[in-house]
């Protein structure tokens, strides 16, 4: 009971991680419909500007982090108008091979520009230290991962719910043309939600620095795709869903490599994925719409 | 002989009623009209029909068997074939593919004949051809063979649809609103059309349309619909002096 | 006239016949005589397994519109129930080949059935995660190496398995898109409930071209194992399935000569940039987004290379390429 207590705490923090990348994906998706593959990658570069801040201008863990979550939203404004606003017409499959290709191409120009190779946060960044808890073993890596994870989805929430962009943004999710009749700018709205999008990636990024202490170019792939993995179990283009989402999957995940074969975790994220798809395509919060002939 | 009989079909979306206890009958080789006000359910009762929506209730007897709730293909091979309100050709293809597709149903070679080019393959890709051809003069297409379906002018396009539904060989022929988008000239043209090709074929032929002259014209009996409901039911002269049905009409034109 | 069809047909065939044993022997002899060295055989033989990759995936994303990120995943299923039969049980190649392709359209058609049933993006997710779980199977079984994978798998692919690969593979497909069956098949990517509708049961045929499309992977994954000496589940990764994806988006979704240019373009693309391979994807990626961007139908878009459209363009007057 104990032991099944600690994996789950355990598993709280990678949880709230995949829950911030699983916020990007389904706020995204929630607007235009998009399955952005490049999710995953934006993160990996909100990584590497936490690293470089903290190894280079030597700033703590928390101001790396400000710092890669204002970069990403740049960034995620840039794919968007660059790769993403031109299709806004095109087929969805058109959208997602276009998804692709940003994918890679954040992932092999950032391995042209700085090599392959994984990078160490330097010595001290993080210094860890384990509390123990009626038993359960808990680290301050964890702690922090965990609170500034709830910090960031509380403070968007009172975005969503209670500002003008906000509102926009539910606004054009739930009918674009409508919401134009509306007077509201869905392009800008559109770049405000790539901009969140991408900043909670960023910050996901760092913390899967602190988590696993190294990052690489390619580190966005699979944490990326079980992030979307987390969004369509709660449900795709709902916020709530994607936290919860997040959270059920991490857990699952430690829970699997605690107890059973390691090498099968990420082999858990793509079965539930494909159990949901087939049970509920729409997701747990999900409600089920049907094609109008 | 009764083809199609309908008991208390049902169909919402959401909370929207679209269709409540429909109730509908066809002999063989009639000719029914379905009318109603816009969003009164009566595409709902095709797709209900067609296999294309599942009925919440009720039954879709067909040639004695309930098929309300099968698969539309399976619906097909039984000897129903439809048209569609927002036309639904294939439209990036040919006007003969379009015909062709149709034709599969009975294709007349197997998988591995096709794969290995065999001699069946041959034969029966003639006769398809053959096939094809003979629906497409029947509806004066047979010019416009090798064009691509979406560049045809929209009357010849409903046309084009047309040919494909019959050439499933259907025994139920369902219309929804054959004339819509058409002039004048190009309805009176259907008209006779669609009295031939029941009389030519055997069918029966159930149709929507808001086109008033056509329906009253070529149908032999009408069903009203509003709001789901069948309102009224008879004869072209019955329907057109109904109370209700005037009064469900009313701001549109009858 | 039922004559003169004949004779067209066995005309052709005979001229179809002549154009392949000219291509064959071409290339053996230059091999044979050592013009082509190990490098460009090496070329020769990447360009090949391409072909067949992109003309298989082609018929499952292009002629059938269901976009699969899965083929990978059927590859490695035919390189290592192939070497399973040659290496390890002793079997002759051809018997191996043809296990391989039959067990990867086993594990296309269980994949495909519960799959098939989604659409668009959500079936792109999913195939890419079977292909992914096929991938981490593969790396648990110790019987087939675990994540080192197989070494020193005999070289039997040749010059002539790969020919005759390539040109089974393309016949069949050709074959199939050019009947009714292939009219049903491209009748669902055009409009899924008309196609319905008409008869067709779309999701039994769905499945056909997933079937095949992973039949055709596995010979690829066959022939792959049996010339390269090693094979290990990270080879077959989605990075995989994304580079048979780049060929078959710039070929043209649902044309299979545009499958086989782009195929021919990428092969020589990447061993032109062997030294840079991080210049290489993004060359890749570039292609995938400005395609996208500017020209989504790709270079042949759905139409078709032969020699009737290229006489066109010789006479300039030709606006389908
Ligand atoms: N797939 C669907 N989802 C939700 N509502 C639908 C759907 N199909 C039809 N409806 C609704 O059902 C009602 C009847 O529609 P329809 O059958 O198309 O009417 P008609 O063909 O008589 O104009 C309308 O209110 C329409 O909005
Ligand atoms: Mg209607």
């Amino acid at each position: 009971m104990l032991e099944l207590m600690q994996q789950i705490v355990n598993g709280l923090s990678l949880g709230a991680i995949y829950a911030l990348i699983a916020l990007g994906y389904t706020m995204v998706y929630g607007i235009i419909k998009l399955i952005n593959f490049a999710h995953g990658d934006v993160m990996m570069v909100g990584a590497y500007v936490g690293f470089f801040s903290v190894s280079m201008l030597g700033t703590n863990i928390v101001v790396a982090m400000i710092f890669a979550m204002l970069a990403c939203a740049l960034l995620g404004v840039i794919i968007e108008k660059v790769a993403y606003k031109p299709l806004r017409r095109a087929t969805r499959i058109a959208a997602l091979i276009t998804a692709i290709g940003v994918s890679l191409f954040l992932e092999y120009t950032t391995i042209f520009f700085l090599t392959p190779q994984q990078r160490i946060f330097p010595q001290g960044t993080f210094p860890v230290q384990d509390y123990s808890l009626a038993g359960i073993s808990v680290s301050n890596k964890d702690i922090f991962i965990f609170i500034s994870a709830i910090l960031l989805m509380v403070i968007l929430q009172f975005i969503v719910k209670n500002t003008k962009t906000g509102k926009a943004m539910r606004a054009v999710s739930e009918d674009k043309d409508a919401a134009v009749l509306m007077g509201i700018n869905v392009d800008n709205t559109i770049s405000v939600t790539f901009a969140i999008g991408s900043a909670l990636a960023a910050a996901a990024g760092v913390m899967i620095g602190v988590y696993y202490n190294t990052i690489n170019p390619l580190m966005g792939i699979l944490p990326g795709l079980k992030a979307f993995v987390a969004a369509v179990l709660g449900g795709i283009g709902i916020i709530p869903g994607a936290m919860v989402g997040g959270f059920i999957l991490g857990i699952l995940e430690t829970l699997v490599s605690g107890y059973g074969n390691s090498l099968y975790r990420d082999a858990v994220a793509f079965g539930i994925l494909i159990l949901i798809l087939l049970i509920k395509p729409t997701g747990i919060f999900g409600k089920n719409t049907g094609e109008k002939v | 002989m009764m083809l199609l009989k309908i008991n208390n079909l049902c169909k919402s979306f959401g909370g929207l009623s679209a269709v409540l206890n429909f109730n509908l009958e066809i002999r063989e080789n009639e000719l029914i009209g379905l009318i109603g006000p816009n969003g009164a359910g009566k595409t709902t009762v095709f797709n209900l029909i067609t296999g294309v929506y599942k009925p919440d209730a009720g039954e879709i007897i067909f040639k004695g068997e309930n098929i309300g709730g099968l698969p539309p293909y399976v619906i097909c091979q039984k000897g129903i074939a439809r048209t569609f309100q927002n036309i639904r050709l294939f439209n990036n293809l040919t006007v003969m593919e379009n015909v062709k597709i149709a034709l599969h149903k009975n294709v007349p070679y197997s998988l591995p004949a096709a794969l290995f080019r065999l001699n069946s393959f041959y034969r029966g890709e003639k006769e398809i051809e053959e096939e094809a051809i003979r629906w497409l003069k029947l509806f004066n297409l047979d010019h416009r063979r090798e064009e691509i379906a979406s560049s045809l002018p929209y009357g010849e396009q409903r046309r084009l649809e047309i040919a494909r539904a019959l050439a499933t060989h259907p025994t139920l022929l369902i219309l929804d609103e054959p004339a819509a988008g058409m002039n004048p000239n190009e309805t009176l043209e259907l008209m006779e059309l669609i009295r031939r090709l029941r009389d030519e074929f055997k069918l029966a032929i159930l149709l929507i349309e808001h086109d008033m002259s056509l329906v009253m014209g070529v149908c032999e009996r009408i069903y009203v619909l509003d709001y789901g409901q069948v309102i009224a039911e008879g004869k072209p002269e019955e329907i057109r002096n109904n109370k209700r049905v005037i009064e469900a009409y009313l701001g549109e034109e009858v | 006239m039922i004559m003169n069809v004949f004779a067209n047909r066995w005309g052709k065939l005979g001229a179809e016949i002549l154009i392949l044993a000219f291509i064959f022997l071409f290339v053996q002899y230059f091999i044979t005589v050592g013009v082509f060295n190990q490098y460009h055989q090496i070329i020769i033989t990447s360009l090949c397994i391409n072909i067949i990759l992109a003309v298989s995936l082609n018929l499952i994303n292009g002629f059938t519109g269901q976009l699969s990120l899965g083929h990978a995943g059927f590859m490695a299923v035919g390189a290592y129930v192939s070497v399973v039969l040659t290496k390890f049980m002793g079997m002759p190649f051809l018997v191996g080949l043809v296990g391989g392709c039959l067990a990867a359209a086993a594990a296309g058609f269980v994949i495909g059935v519960p799959t098939l049933r989604l659409k668009g993006d959500y079936l792109a997710i999913a195939t890419l995660g079977f292909g992914e779980i096929i991938r981490v199977i593969l790396q648990n079984i110790e019987y087939v190496g675990g994540p080192a994978g197989i070494v020193g798998i005999p070289k039997m692919t040749t010059w002539g398995w790969l020919f005759a690969g390539v040109v089974i593979t393309i016949a069949t497909i050709q074959n199939l898109i050019n009947s009714s069956y292939g009219r049903a098949i491209i009748s669902v990517r055009e409009d899924e409930i008309a196609s319905e509708v008409m008869g067709i049961n779309i999701t039994s045929y769905k499945v056909l071209a997933f079937v095949i499309g992973a039949f055709f992977a596995g010979l690829a994954g066959g022939l792959y194992a049996h010339y390269f000496y090693i094979i290990k589940p990270e080879t077959f990764n989605f990075l995989k399935s994304f580079d048979v994806l780049v060929m078959v988006v710039l070929g043209g979704l649902g044309s299979t000569t545009g499958a086989v240019i782009a195929a021919a373009f990428i092969t020589l693309l990447s061993a032109a940039l062997q030294a840079f391979p991080a210049i290489r994807m993004i060359i890749y990626a570039l292609i995938l987004i400005l395609l996208m961007i500017y020209r989504p139908q790709g270079l042949m878009g759905n139409k078709e290379l032969s020699v009737k459209i290229l006489g066109k363009i010789w006479s300039g007057k030709n606006d389908a390429a």
